[in-house]
């Protein structure tokens, strides 16, 4: 058995709905963050794996994008996860509910 | 089986695993250091695609920083596990969701497959830091230099946000 494109788009797929799972069931914000880091990670295995098939390696700049903006993100993240403990305390997301989401 | 196959599988397995194990765990730290596990298993499957110079980005920006970051404030503000009292029936929604969506990639997949060529054999230097550069620093000047000022954007959001506005908040009223 030699290891194909679509074994590694079906690992991406597999890591995807794991994040999906997370996003969907759990509570805790800051766990709901790093599933959303998940989901992103799995994008990016999509993407490399596809420049290795295609022999562009533009694909993999555009990770190195992704990279960045995930680290954006996450500063951002964490900070209005800090505001919201201070104001709040609490992490659940069924008591965030002033916006009525 | 070839060593890559079995690199492959191992690494595949283990990102499955710590990824499982990382949505499901109760509690936030433990979250964390498995996602590191789901990290390096990452950057190992970049390094068989040819990506050295993105696996060790990986390994330093997420196991490194982002994985640091997340540590530093679950143990700064103290978080321990909150009672997942989610109702049973958005359980079973957010597992039909999550599943349907898992199915209709694994479609998708299956489907394309058949129609794609076989892999090519790599070039020689690709994913090396000097091709990517040229890309980089080339084609993608414009996008390298509007990264910059996003991640200027977001340090200043982010130092606004936490910022103490003077006796406001929950310690200081």
């Amino acid at each position: 058995m030699a290891v194909e494109l679509s074994h590694y788009l079906l690992l991406s797929a597999v890591l995807f709905g794991i994040g999906t799972l997370g996003v969907l069931t759990r509570k805790n914000l800051i766990i709901i963050l790093m599933s959303v880091e998940l989901m992103l990670n799995a994008v990016n295995l999509t993407f490399i794996s596809l420049a290795r098939h295609a022999a562009d390696q533009e694909a993999q700049v555009i990770v190195f994008f992704v990279l960045c903006v995930a680290a954006a993100e996450v500063a951002v993240g964490l900070a209005i996860l800090i505001s919201i403990w201070r104001k709040r305390g609490t992490m659940n997301v069924d008591a965030l509910s002033a916006l009525r989401g | 089986m070839g060593l890559e196959t079995v690199l492959f599988l191992l690494l595949a397995v283990g990102a499955v695993l710590t990824a499982l194990l990382v949505v499901t765990t109760p509690s936030p730290i433990g979250s964390a250091l498995y996602l590191v596990g789901t990290m390096f298993c990452l950057a190992g499957l970049y390094v068989l695609l040819a990506a050295p110079f993105l696996a060790a980005i990986q390994v330093m920006v997420y196991a490194g920083a982002i994985i640091v970051l997340l540590l530093f404030v679950i143990m700064l503000l103290n978080l321990r596990r909150i009672e997942e009292t989610v109702p049973r029936i958005w359980r079973i929604a957010g597992l039909f969701i999550a599943g349907l969506t898992l199915l209709a990639l694994f479609v998708a997949i299956v489907r394309g497959s058949s129609v794609l060529p076989d892999m090519p054999a790599v070039p020689d230097g690709f994913g090396k830091v000097k091709a990517l550069g040229e890309i980089l620093f080339g084609k993608y000047l414009f996008a390298f230099e509007a990264t910059s000022v996003l991640l200027l954007a977001a340090m200043i959001g982010a130092v606004t946000l936490v910022r103490k506005t003077g006796g406001e908040g929950r310690d200081g009223r």
